[in-house]
């Protein structure tokens, strides 16, 4: 008789790191969809070269390295979808590749692998590719009408929603809400976000600390400090009226841009933010606060991806500051 | 009775509870041909042998004299003759003195069994240790040491282990179902000894009925003596591990054990039922503790169920003798999911602490391949002692001792909880293991270079 004998615990949990990788994709496809809706079979277009080119540089490039093949734990193609989602539809299909490519390559691959990456892949990639493309990346359209048509790659670019606040053009929030405006893949529809948001928290896969502590920052940032920046808020705050548009401008800078998509699916990255729940809040906090910083001071409209990847840099510290102490661990006995 | 069952500890894992055989009733297995007893049963130094081959022994003829401080005598479970004595190697891999009894089927109690006296405390606790008792909840601590604290440190109060968090044992439960009163017998000698003023037992919500015995039982008491006899029942909530005595002790009393302090440093006392069962029954009885009640589980039997045994029977004639497999197992547990250990022969005899034999088919014996750490941070939510596995991990992998005390290794209770929920599927408790192995190695490395450096420093000093 032949006898396994392995270390206890001899009972594991059902979840793997395919399963909770999975659910992210499940989670992401509302809005995925949703995109595609609004920006036409281009996003489809931009959406596949994304996904496949990181699988196939995912399996090159761990070949190359000869270590296993890791295509089935579906990091590659999170992190795929996530870079699709952050792209504008009308990106020259190559500029999808480099990124996918330094996503993969350059970002996950050659820091190990899965795990090893001290910034999120997709994150890295779009800040790559803002820089090396600043025009391409910040050319924006509203969606051209019929779904089926390709036009959108000519179509007239438009202003994003958080540069035209306060302009003639300013979407309601409704139209913010439900995607209808300027922006990237992914970014636009935040009902279609947040229904994959509570899917996950829902799985356990995430949980709300990052997002909250995130969108919550920068909700009370943007209420007590955003109307001291004239550039964007012209309310008097001694009328009822100037209260509501300061409600409003609230309202209208959580809607806009890519802050949804980056509090609830990419701030969360496992890998890059910190492990325990102080951290976690610390982590969110963090992104808030830089968020409102970029958007209201700094020279660039979107601030969400910049945010996280400092913070991301920032997470071995924040896992250092906040490592607890054990359980009955009093003040006399700790040690150093 | 709170109506919210109580859970108070953070962290913990919803294993399956797979508690199949809750309602069959315990059976009495008899005509093992031989037994095996150990002379270490306990947490402690060895029993000294004290028969010879040849020799006859009863069932409760002590074959090991326990004549260390620590150490708690073994006697025979079986009557018959004494064939070997021998080392052999334990289930844990240590080599330990064992006595190889044969059976002569007859099963005659010894004639010096007989129901003890008890006076005093010293009475107490030496019947405690004449009983051969230790903690039958698994740790095989002895339990006249623990009855017997320092005469400053004595508890206030009694919490009754009854929680019994491992999937698939429920020879606890079915103690309970069976010998009630015997439990509440042997907590009420140990407040009556040790002036123990309160008692708690702390019972799992997914138990109603051990709930509902219990109440039941205290109020036939109630009934007898006119009076309360202070023992509570709680309920707690089902999680791994609610049985673990630090969380048990925080969950029903508040106090936080510190990390290297035993439970009665917060004056208390935490013990199994089951051991507080042998205790009533042993003050009826007088028969030391020969027999052992054992969950037997797992896809690869053919009849799950509870079984009575004699302690130092062979796994394998246990297995055999309780209905043997319907498939060839793959795995043999001693112990629970969570915590037992793989067995890599079958011919152990069984010690006094053990409470379940878990035989897993094919179906459940899965070793899923390790991936990379994907810091999903599943293993810090779930580790009820609020570390850092995934960090310990890291640690022992890089073989850096100052970055194991750091994450506090010492401090892990080895719940196995880390490692269930990891979905990478990292052998973290093993990895944490051997953590503490490499911390125990450099504390002595460092104490041993500062006994040398202070001797040079005499020498040096003596010699100038
Ligand atoms: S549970 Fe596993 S994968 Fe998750 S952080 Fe812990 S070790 Fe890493
Ligand atoms: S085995 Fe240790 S580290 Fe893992 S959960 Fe249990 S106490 Fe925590």
């Amino acid at each position: 008789m032949k006898l396994q004998v392995s270390h206890s615990p001899h009972v594991r949990d059902k979840a793997t790191t395919q399963s909770i990788m999975l659910d992210v994709i499940i989670a992401l496809l509302p809005a995925t969809f949703a995109g595609w809706y609004y920006f036409g079979i281009r996003a489809v277009l931009v959406t596949l070269v994304s996904v496949v080119s990181c699988l196939i540089f995912e399996y090159i490039s761990r070949r190359v390295m000869k270590r296993n093949n890791t295509l089935y734990d579906l990091s590659a193609a999170v992190t795929g979808l996530l870079l699709a989602m952050n792209l504008p539809v009308t990106i020259p299909i190559y500029m999808v590749v480099i990124g996918a490519c330094f996503a993969i390559v350059v970002v996950k691959q050659m820091f190990g692998g899965i795990g090893n990456n001290f910034v999120n892949p997709a994150i890295a990639a779009r800040i790559f590719l803002v820089i090396a493309f600043p025009k391409a990346m910040t050319s924006w359209t509203i969606h051209s009408g019929a779904w089926y048509s390709f036009k959108s790659v000519d179509a007239v670019s438009s202003a994003t929603p958080l540069t035209s606040l306060g302009a003639s053009n300013e979407p309601s929030l409704w139209s913010l809400f439900i995607g209808d405006k300027a922006g990237c893949i992914g970014e636009v529809c935040i009902l279609a976000l947040l229904i994959g948001a509570l899917y996950l928290m829902f799985r356990h896969v995430i949980r709300p600390w990052i997002p909250a502590a995130f969108i919550g920052t920068f909700f009370i940032l943007v209420f007590f400090f955003g109307h001291t920046n004239v550039l964007h808020f012209t309310g008097d705050l001694t009328t009822s009226s100037g209260w509501e548009m300061l409600f409003h401008e609230c309202l209208y800078m959580l809607l806009s841009g890519g802050l949804i998509l980056g509090a609830f699916f990419m701030a969360t990255d496992y890998v890059t933010s910190p492990l325990t729940v102080k951290g976690k809040l610390i982590f969110g906090a963090g992104c808030g606060i830089l968020t409102f910083l970029i958007r209201y001071y700094g020279n660039m409209a979107e601030g969400v991806s910049f945010s996280i990847l400092l913070m991301n840099i920032l997470t071995p510290h924040i896992d250092e500051w906040t490592m607890g102490k054990p359980f009955g661990e009093v003040k006399e006995n700790a040690k150093a | 009775m709170p109506l919210r069952s109580i859970h108070a500890f953070t962290g913990g894992v919803h294993p399956l509870g797979n508690k199949n055989t809750d309602v069959l009733p315990s059976i009495h297995l008899h005509g093992f041909r031989e037994v095996e007893l150990l002379m270490q049963q306990h947490i402690g130094p060895p029993c000294t042998c004290v028969v010879h081959p040849g020799d006859h022994v009863d069932v409760g003829t002590m074959v090991g004299r326990a004549d260390k401080p620590m150490a708690v005598p073994v006697h025979s479970s079986i009557s018959g003759t004494v064939k070997e004595v021998h080392y052999v190697v334990s289930a844990n891999g240590a080599p330990v003195e064992a006595v190889r009894i044969e059976s002569d089927l007859k099963h005659t109690i010894s004639p010096f069994c007989r129901p003890p006296k008890v006076e005093s405390f010293e009475d107490f606790i030496q019947m405690i240790r004449d009983s051969g008792l230790v903690g039958l909840g698994g740790a095989a601590f002895p339990t006249y040491i623990k009855l017997n604290p320092p005469k400053n440190k004595m508890p206030d109060t009694l919490i009754v282990n009854a929680a019994e968090c491992e999937p698939y044992i429920t020879a606890d439960y079915r103690q309970i179902c069976e010998h009630p009163d015997d439990i509440i017998d042997g907590i009420l000698c140990v407040m009556k000894w040790l002036e123990i003023p309160t008692t708690i037992i702390g019972v799992e919500d997914n138990k109603p009925l051990v709930t509902r015995i219990f109440s039941h039982e205290i109020k036939k008491r109630v009934f007898k003596t006119g009076r309360h006899p202070d023992i509570e029942v709680r309920t707690l909530k089902t999680i791994y591990p609610q049985g673990a005595e630090k969380m048990l002790i925080y969950t029903l009393t508040g106090r936080k054990v510190p990390p290297g302090k035993l439970p009665i440093d917060v004056h208390t006392l935490v013990m199994n039922v089951s051991t507080l069962r042998f205790i009533g029954l042993y003050l009826k009885e007088g028969v030391p503790l020969t027999r052992k009640r054992m969950t037997l589980d797992g896809s690869a039997l053919n009849t799950p169920g509870n079984f009575i045994v004699p302690i130092g029977a062979r796994i394998q004639d246990i297995i055999e003798a309780a209905g043997g497999t319907r498939e060839e197992p793959k795995k043999i547990i001693m112990g629970g999911a969570m915590m037992g250990v793989a067995l890599d022969r079958i011919d152990h005899g069984i010690i006094k602490a053990n409470n379940a034999i878990l035989v897993f088919g094919s179906e459940e014996t899965t070793l899923p391949p390790e991936s990379p750490c994907i810091r999903c941070g599943r293993c810090v939510a779930s580790c009820p002692m609020d570390l850092i596995p995934c960090g310990i991990d890291k640690a022992t992998r890089l073989r850096d001792p100052q970055m194991l005390e750091k994450y506090h290794v010492m401090d892990c209770i080895e719940c196995g909880c880390c490692t269930y929920a990891c979905p990478s599927k990292r052998f973290l408790t093993q990895s944490i293991k051997n953590g503490k192995i490499m911390v125990r190695a450099e504390r002595a490395r460092i104490q041993q270079e500062q006994k040398l450096l202070a001797e040079s420093e005499q020498k040096g000093g003596s010699s100038s």
